[in-house]
């Protein structure tokens, strides 16, 4: 529309690069999905035709994705990892959102710039830093008081901390953008109606923010099952998805199954990232 | 104390202080049952702080606030029966109408037949007895409107504030909403507080006015007494439209005088019998436009009464506006007058004709200057 | 007074999970960190107070020489990802007419939540060897036996630039979303050809999104793993992958300690410089996002 003056070859050359951007984009992610369908042992060219031996067959070589028991754990550990991260993240979110848009104390957009950084922090060093002091706390109670903390030591509590740790911001970001949208007028027309505190909170005000909550409770869903540098350094026995599907691909080399994983986790993330879209945007019209 | 169950609303002394500003500036009032009241001040005024503090959203600094004569003060705002119709109406957006209404029931703890008997008949009285499973966005910017009322109505209310809710409203609206309002209160027949700062509202539909500046009461009164005898300058200007000039006295005893504007004009003015006037005052004088009378051709030789001011001018230029037509004179003395006209469609003033205004010194309204503000 | 104990009440209930969260997981674990790196390990069992970790790192070209690859390719990776995200972003903001508009901008925001594995996985499976390119180009004649395209720096950036580049489309389009058009329109009115109005207009309105784009994408580059690591190779050359050796392989918790500390100094100090050259901070951007 805006380009209407320039001539237009150019603007057929954009297109062609926005077109080119696409294509780019799409690429790997349709290559790691499509070989998951491949009648082959290995996840390569040529086309061996279609199957969906990679996902349900419940015999080797051709083990699929539902019958491999790491693969499965790996998806189960997760899963509630994300659930736990997630659910914390939206709570402390929500808290932080009130904190920093009704609250009024000295240091406050100091505070503010503090709780944006962990998103900028290396997860590496998110990890390594949660290792150090957890293990630092947990030998120094095993050698003073002959305490074992199993939970300090690597583990999921750790890599439920450590994802937590900048996962927050992002339910902070979310939840305060549509807190600071909320017209405060509408509290005081609930308590002038006669409701108490508790009741404006749990009829009103929550009730407004639970769009915001649900959407950034599946965007910190999806962070913590894709993670991986963060985790990595915290994990015990309990290995999620992402670091069994690395140990896979860097002992076994890549098969098929790992094709069908992708697939998998491509689809659930993206529907649930079109879910988190359409819950936000829906709302905001009104 | 004993209970005073004339009034619905007293409000004594009643003061409030932010840091060092102070909003609200020891104000004290009585509203009869039953009555429209209307608060109006420009923006700024105070108004907005006064009808928090009465429904409860701030703690007055001093003086004392009663509801059918007894204290609320410190009485938080969810047990006041105070019900407000906030200013963009604060209707609750992920509730439906019959929700929205029933919401104050449920908190004060009715039983299911009764919230609903109790909806449906609010909704038959406001006139909108289909609406209730309506979404809020559903609703025309009127029906909203009755809603909004509608939602603190059903709790039977002592008292109903409205913080200029017509604000958000198109004029043509606005205007059928001014007489709906009216009538919704002698429906509902309860103590109605009307906070406007546009003059045309709270003149339609009140019984009495309160005329707000700078966190003090200027004048309480009928409509037909701020208009017609205004107590201060602030009233004068702010109540309607008038032709200001400010002058000195150049000769006045207790029943009027003349005074000299700055430009030079003579008026004739009457005291009003509030503050008494003396030679070499300042002044300002007020003079509505309705009370001017343009004399055109022949008649502007004629004669005019011993109390009337009359001027020579010249049509500077026509306001058409329908029946509120007016038209723009340079008078001798090089200054701008308006006069309301009655524009026909023929034979019409046109500019740069010579014309006469007249008016009666006792439409010269004049007050003196205590203070340069 | 109740109201206010009850306000002061609520405030410190709302503050408490802030301030476990940055102080237990933020806060305090760096300062477990520095305080790890400066101690030196003198024998077996037995450490004490240095900054031998330091000197370590200095006196070992092959640490800072990686430091510094890695840092250089992080800015190369953000300079590519923000010229060829401009015009996509640009693309879908003003260009695109209302439906596609939202198309495209869904087309983004789903992949975003990809995981890095999954997109290394594959270009590996483009890319190899036996790949599909390979394959295609020999298929076609253009070659005659297999090309590896992996292990090379080239492969590395791509690869990151394709990890990152939607962290800088996805806060331009909605920087350039908030832009009034008529501006770009008095811009062309007023006598401005299509560089200038880039250039004068544009690009100044977008700066807190270009900027808060660019540290997101700094960072996520410098303190990648996985990407460098299955393009580039076990010789990738990549810091974090140092930072991974010391602390799982060599069991050196101490110096991974210190080059995580690196690390950490190194880039915030890039990005402290890159505020200061663009004039913007840090809270009127990535807090703003």
């Amino acid at each position: 529309m805006l380009l209407q003056s320039n001539p237009s070859p150019f603007l057929w050359g954009y297109r062609i690069y926005v077109a080119a951007f696409f294509i780019f984009l799409a690429a790997p992610l349709v290559a790691a999905g499509a070989f998951a369908f491949n009648d082959s042992l290995f996840p390569a060219l040529p086309w061996q035709g279609f199957t969906l031996d990679w996902f349900f067959n419940d015999t080797e070589p051709k083990l699929g994705m539902f019958h491999d028991r790491r693969l499965l754990r790996g998806m189960y550990y997760s899963f509630v990892i994300a659930c736990f991260v997630a659910s914390l993240s939206v709570l402390v979110g929500t808290t932080n959102a009130f904190l920093f848009v009704r609250g009024d104390f000295p240091g406050k957009n100091a505070l503010y710039i503090v709780m944006v950084i962990p998103l900028v922090i290396p997860g590496v060093i998110l990890g390594i830093s949660i290792l150090v002091l957890a293990s630092d706390t947990a030998n120094y109670f095993e050698n003073s008081f002959d305490l074992e903390l199993e939970f300090l030591r690597p583990g999921i509590f750790l890599v439920v901390l450590g994802q937590f740790s900048f996962i927050t911001t992002i339910t902070s970001l979310v939840i305060t953008a549509r807190l600071k949208k909320f017209d405060d007028s509408m509290e005081e027309a609930a308590l002038n109606l006669g409701a108490s505190r508790a009741r404006v909170l749990r009829t009103i005000t929550l009730p407004f923010l639970r769009p915001a909550m649900i959407a950034s409770g599946i965007v910190a869903f999806l962070v913590s099952f894709e993670n991986f540098n963060t985790t990595l350094f915290l994990v015990g026995s309990e290995a999620p998805l992402t670091i069994t599907m690395y140990d896979r691909m860097a002992k076994v080399g890549s098969t098929p199954v790992l094709n069908a994983v992708s697939f998998f986790l491509m689809v659930g993330s993206g529907l649930l990232a079109l879910v988190s879209i359409f819950i936000q945007r829906d709302k905001s019209v009104r | 104390m004993t209970p005073n169950p004339t009034f619905d609303l007293e409000c004594n002394n009643i003061a409030k202080s932010f840091g060092k500003v102070r909003a609200v500036n020891d104000v004290s009032f009585t509203i009869p049952s039953g009555s429209f009241f209307s608060i109006l001040g420009p923006s700024g005024c105070g108004k907005t702080t006064l009808m928090r503090m009465i429904a409860g959203f701030e703690e007055p600094t001093g003086g004392d606030i009663k509801i059918k004569g007894k204290s609320v003060l410190g009485t938080p705002p969810n047990k006041r029966n105070v019900k407000m119709v906030f200013q963009h109406l604060a209707l609750f957006p992920m509730m439906n109408v019959y929700e929205n209404i029933a919401y104050g029931l449920r908190c004060s703890g009715h039983d299911k037949d009764e919230i609903k008997r109790k909806v449906h008949d609010v909704l038959e009285r406001i006139a909108l007895p289909d609406v209730a499973d309506r979404e809020i966005h559903q609703l025309s910017g009127g029906q909203k409107q009755r809603i909004a009322i509608a939602r603190c109505m059903v709790l039977d209310p002592d008292v109903l504030l409205l913080d200029e809710p017509l604000g958000a409203l198109d004029l043509k609206l606005r205007e059928a909403m001014k007489i709906e309002l009216k009538l919704l209160q002698h429906q509902f027949n309860t103590t109605f507080i009307y906070i406007t700062h546009d003059q045309s509202e709270a003149l339609v539909m009140s019984d009495h006015v309160a005329v707000m500046n700078k966190g003090d009461f200027e004048q309480i009164g009928t409509p037909q007494e701020l208009y017609h005898r205004p107590n201060t300058a602030f009233v004068a200007g702010f109540v309607g439209d008038s032709n200001r000039w400010t002058g000195r006295v150049k000769s006045g005893d207790a029943t009027g005088g003349m005074a000299e504007t700055d430009q030079g004009l003579p008026i004739k003015f009457t005291a009003n019998g509030q503050s008494q006037i003396s030679e070499g005052e300042t002044v300002d004088i007020f003079v509505r436009p309705e009370f001017i009378r343009t004399l055109r051709g022949a008649d502007r030789q004629s004669p005019v009464e011993p109390h009337e001011t009359s001027i020579d001018g010249v049509v500077d230029s026509l306001l058409f506006n329908g029946a509120n037509s007016r038209v723009l004179v340079r008078g001798s003395t090089g200054q701008l007058i308006e006069a309301d006209v009655t524009l026909t469609g023929s034979g019409d003033l046109t500019p740069g004709e010579d014309v006469r205004l007249a008016w009666s010194s006792e439409q010269a309204t004049c007050f003196a200057r205590h203070e340069a503000s | 007074m109740q109201q206010k104990d009850i306000k002061r009440l609520t405030m410190l209930l709302l503050f408490a999970p802030f301030a476990l969260w940055i102080l237990l997981l933020i806060l305090l674990p760096h300062i477990g960190m520095v305080i790890l790196s400066l101690r030196e390990k003198v024998a077996p069992r037995v450490y004490e107070f240095g900054f031998g970790n330091y000197i370590d790192f200095a006196m070992e070209p092959i640490y800072w020489n990686t430091l510094l690859r890695t840092g250089s390719m992080a800015l190369l990776v953000t300079a590519l990802a923000l010229l060829i995200g401009f015009p996509i972003a640009y693309y879908i903001a003003k260009v695109a007419g209302f439906r596609t508009r939202g198309a495209l901008f869904l087309l983004c925001l789903i992949p975003l939540w990809v995981s890095d594995l999954i997109r290394a996985f594959g270009w590996i499976l483009l890319l190899r060897e036996t790949g599909v390119i390979s394959t295609f180009l020999q298929w076609s004649g253009a070659i005659d036996g297999p090309i590896e395209f992996l292990y090379n720096d080239a492969t590395v950036v791509v690869g990151l630039v394709y990890t990152v580049i939607l962290f800088m489309i996805v806060p331009l389009v909605s920087t350039l979303d908030g832009m009034d058009n008529s501006m770009i329109e008095a811009g062309y009115n007023l006598g401005g050809n299509g560089f200038t109005v880039l250039r004068r207009i544009i690009v100044p309105y977008a700066m807190p999104g270009i900027v808060s784009g660019c540290i997101v994408v700094f960072m996520l580059t410098a303190g990648s793993y996985l990407t460098p690591i299955l393009l580039g190779g076990k010789n990738s050359s990549w810091f974090t992958e140092q930072i991974y050796d010391q602390f799982i392989t060599r069991f050196n918790w101490e110096s991974g300690a210190a080059f995580g500390f690196l690390l950490l100094a190194f880039t915030s100090l890039v990005i402290w410089l890159g505020l200061k050259l663009s004039g913007q901070t840090l809270a009127n951007t990535v807090a703003k996002s």
